[in-house]
């Protein structure tokens, strides 16, 4: 019965939610308050339905009903429980109730916490979360109901992909779902203020809190992903630009655009109708990302031809709400007057070369993703884009978004003097150059990658620093009167500080790890030691080890240096039978400067074993970068504005004309 | 996100690595060159895997067969042309800059060109709009309408 509830659940949510998307948006648009009203208890009710399927579905594989087919096809009785949990949304149907779950508990969080919103407002945002509620719940029932039983439940079943069944996958979902999410929210405010015909600094005040969350959990579950394709795919790679990636760092990067630009809107009531596309773009790349990863169209256009009809379902949702959505900016982003004005060299002018930058970056990425199929579609011609076409075509917006960077960010608003604006920033750019050359002249072989690297993010590091210094007055006040400034600082200029900072680190983690990795390929048999890299490794044993639901052959491999055992890494080769599948587990080394990662191939005729080894420089300093970024936002999130009168929409501008 | 790519690894992965000891080369600068060119070129049976990183076994033969012309004394340039010649011109992850692909090249700069057109004219009206007295800028005399305002503002007791 257990699965039937859940199937009525969702089927009850899908009627909720087109009562919430039409009740509240007649009574904004007639001027009815108590049609308007309609909107909180549709949303909390829309939630606790969807809430209840999710919990039935994840009972079913908990107690691992496989009578229920979606159970049966993903999961098995031997596997962890950890796994059976994740496995709920571990395949496309239960994903996609997580999305829908994720999307109504935001609406039901601007309906308990949007008390302060203006009704009309709140009103017209529940009433766009609620119409993209009833589109995917209508894909959910019509192409892919989670629920399916079936007529004959098999004894045992398929098995989680063994990939998956890791902590790393088993939460990157959920965060890069909250991240797309979080952006609808953006979006419906988007709407709202182009059917409400206004957008004020109260406005932005409202959108950026959800950007920037959206913008934190697609950080983090970006980051979480890439932490796993390193130590699971098994050659310590992180990134592949691989389309289903890439349909995760387009929204990334729109988030970051729309962050830096709603900065603008709240602070300086200006470049109201362009945030207002971006808030569109932002979401619209997330139903992409949706889109690109469901249809499997990227994969090959045979698959989508193969089961169109989710292809198609999918499609149209996006063809109603980007087209919708853009129509409706065409017609109304007019209305949108921004007043205030601000000179060539200004925190606005800069903040718009960052949003031309972040944007065109994320479209050659599209162009790059979509490319191929576009290729196929119109001539026939079958072609690959792959990492050597983005590295080159990408790199170069990073490179120039990292050298304004520190500038901008220190420059007042409204009318700035560059000579005047640069002057706590001479010393960090001398340092940086200073430390390039450095490395330079230590690095043998002429990649200029490592050095550029690290002039580049000593540049953006210690900008960030220095913006915190002037802020503090640094060299300016007493040591004494500094840290009383640096403290009463608002935690938003910490966040931005932080954020920024982890932008340098990461430049920093991925020149070096491209520019010096170290790799040693060699057959090596048990007992034998070999040096590399500085490091003497000896393969004591390989060992036959039995796992809940597979056997391993994990090796032990001894890690010295001058003499002095370092550890022992575990290198394994695992193989699980339901799926008859084999995965590598890498053993590594963590260090702060480096890590030693080795993993283990076929055992040869002779009995010796392959055995890979990498030093990866700075591995650490990736997650170390995508952590200070996500720490940057939590800071900036919790800043005090946010916590206080935050909906308080002024009858005059907020912003004084000076 | 990573579920289809891990999905499709799954189905392709078999049980060899990457780049095996045997089929390194002695000569560094060779295998270099190799490794190199491993990067640039599609496992054509995977998912958006280069034969550098792939475990699957026609990688296995591109590698080798990559080697063998690099000792026979091909240019990189040679190497392409010759998988091209024989596999098609998805072989490559760097497509060529042709007549068929140039708006996928021209993408990035004439993106940035359109944008930053557009930014700059933005930016220069807004600037002038600054410079110029009378419209807009801060020494701009009050509108009527805005002089009605600041009167019932100051009639109000300096706000709340």
């Amino acid at each position: 019965m257990n699965a039937e509830f859940g199937h009525l659940a969702v089927i009850l949510a899908f009627m909720v939610a087109i009562v919430q998307m039409a009740v509240p948006l007649t009574g904004a648009l007639k001027g009815w308050q108590n049609w308007m009203a309609v909107a909180v208890p549709a949303a909390l009710l829309q939630a606790a339905l969807i809430a209840l399927s999710f919990a039935s579905l994840t009972w079913a594989f908990v107690t691992s009903d496989f009578s229920v087919a979606l159970v049966a096809n993903n999961s098995h009785s031997a596997k962890p429980m950890i796994y059976k949990i994740s496995g709920t949304w571990g395949n496309h149907e239960g994903s996609l109730l997580l999305w829908v779950l994720i999307l109504t508990l935001f609406g039901a969080a601007v309906a308990l916490w949007g008390r302060a919103l203006p009704g009309r407002l709140k009103a017209l945002v529940l009433s766009v979360q609620a119409s993209i509620a009833v589109a995917f719940l209508a894909f959910l029932l019509f192409t892919s109901n989670p629920f399916e039983r079936l007529a004959v439940p098999p004894l045992d079943g398929n098995d989680l992909n063994p990939l998956l069944q890791d902590p790393g996958l088993a939460f990157h979902p959920p965060f890069l779902y909250l991240g797309y999410v979080g952006l609808s929210m953006a979006f419906s405010f988007a709407i709202a203020a182009l059917i409400d015909g206004r957008v004020d600094p109260a406005w932005a005040r409202w959108v950026r809190p959800w950007t920037l969350a959206a913008w934190l959990f697609l950080t983090i579950g970006i980051g979480i992903g890439s932490w796993w394709a390193y130590y699971e795919l098994g050659w310590g790679g992180w990134w592949f630009w691989d389309p289903v990636e890439n349909a995760s760092f387009m929204p990334w990067l729109f988030a970051t655009a729309l962050l830096h630009s709603a900065i603008v809107v709240e602070k300086r009531n200006t470049l109201k109708s362009w945030t207002i596309l971006l808030a569109i773009l932002a979401f619209s790349f997330s139903l992409i990302g949706t889109f690109i990863v469901r249809s499997g169209v990227i994969t090959s256009v045979h698959a989508f031809a193969n089961d169109p009809t989710r292809g198609m379902f999918i499609l149209l949702i996006l063809a109603v709400f980007i087209g919708g959505a853009l129509t409706l900016y065409a017609f109304r982003a007019n209305a949108l007057r921004s007043d205030s004005v601000f000179s060539l060299v200004s925190r606005e002018s800069a903040l718009v070369m960052n949003n031309l930058l972040l944007v065109v970056a994320a479209l050659v990425v599209f162009v790059g993703t979509v490319w191929p199929l576009v290729a196929e579609m119109a001539t026939g011609r079958k072609l690959s884009v792959g990492p050597p076409f983005f590295n080159l075509s990408f790199t170069p917006f990073m490179v120039a978004l990292a050298m304004m960077l520190p500038l901008g960010a220190i420059l007042p608003w409204k009318r700035a003097r560059p000579g005047r604006a640069m002057r706590p920033l001479w010393g960090p750019l001398a340092l940086s150059v200073a430390l390039g050359a450095l490395v330079w002249s230590l690095q043998t072989g002429g990649r200029m990658l490592g050095p550029v690297g690290a002039v580049l993010a000593t540049w953006v590091l210690l900008g960030a620093l220095a913006d915190l210094g002037q802020r503090a007055r640094v060299g300016k006040a007493g040591a004494g009167e500094v840290l009383r400034r640096l403290g009463s600082l608002p935690r938003a200029d910490w966040g931005k500080a932080v954020a920024h900072g982890g932008m340098g680190v990461m430049i920093f983690a991925i020149s070096a790890i491209t520019a010096w990795q170290q790799e040693d390929i060699r057959v090596v048999q048990p007992g034998e030691r070999f040096a590399f890299a500085g490091y003497e490794l000896t393969l004591e044993r390989v060992e036959r080890v039995e796992g809940p639901n597979y056997s391993s052959d994990m090796a032990f491999i001894a890690l010295d240096r001058d003499g002095r055992r370092i550890a022992t890494l575990t290198p394994e080769k695992r193989f699980y039978p339901v799926q008859r599948f084999p995965t590598t587990e890498a053993g590594i080394d963590l260090g702060v400067t480096r890590d030693v990662y080795v993993v283990i191939g076929e055992q040869q005729p002779d009995g010796g074993w392959v055995v890979r080894s990498f030093v990866k420089p700075f591995a650490n300093w990736l997650w170390a970068a995508v952590a200070f970024m996500a720490l940057g936002g939590v800071l900036s999130l919790t800043d005090r504005r946010y916590r206080l009168g935050a909906a308080v929409r002024p009858a005059a501008r907020a912003v004084p004309a000076e | 996100m990573r579920l289809v790519l891990a999905l499709c690894l799954a189905l392709l992965a078999l049980p060899a690595q990457a780049v095996q000891p045997d089929e390194v080369l002695d000569d560094p600068v060779l295998e270099a060159r190799a490794r190199a060119l491993s990067k640039e070129i599609r496992c054509l049976v995977c998912r958006n895997e280069s034969i550098d990183e792939s475990n699957a076994d026609l990688a296995r033969d591109l590698r080798i067969l990559v080697r063998e012309r690099l000792v026979a004394g091909d240019s990189d340039a040679q190497v392409l042309t010759f998988l091209v010649d024989r596999y098609g011109e998805y072989v490559l992850l760097r497509p060529r800059f042709t007549a068929g692909n140039a708006a996928l090249w021209l993408a990035a700069p004439a993106l940035l060109l359109l944008g930053g057109g557009v930014a700059v004219v933005f930016v220069r009206r807004r600037a002038r709009i600054a410079a110029s007295p009378g419209a807009g800028g801060p020494d701009r005399p009050l509108s009527p309408d805005e002089q009605a305002r600041l009167d019932a503002l100051l009639k109000d007791g300096g706000g709340r």
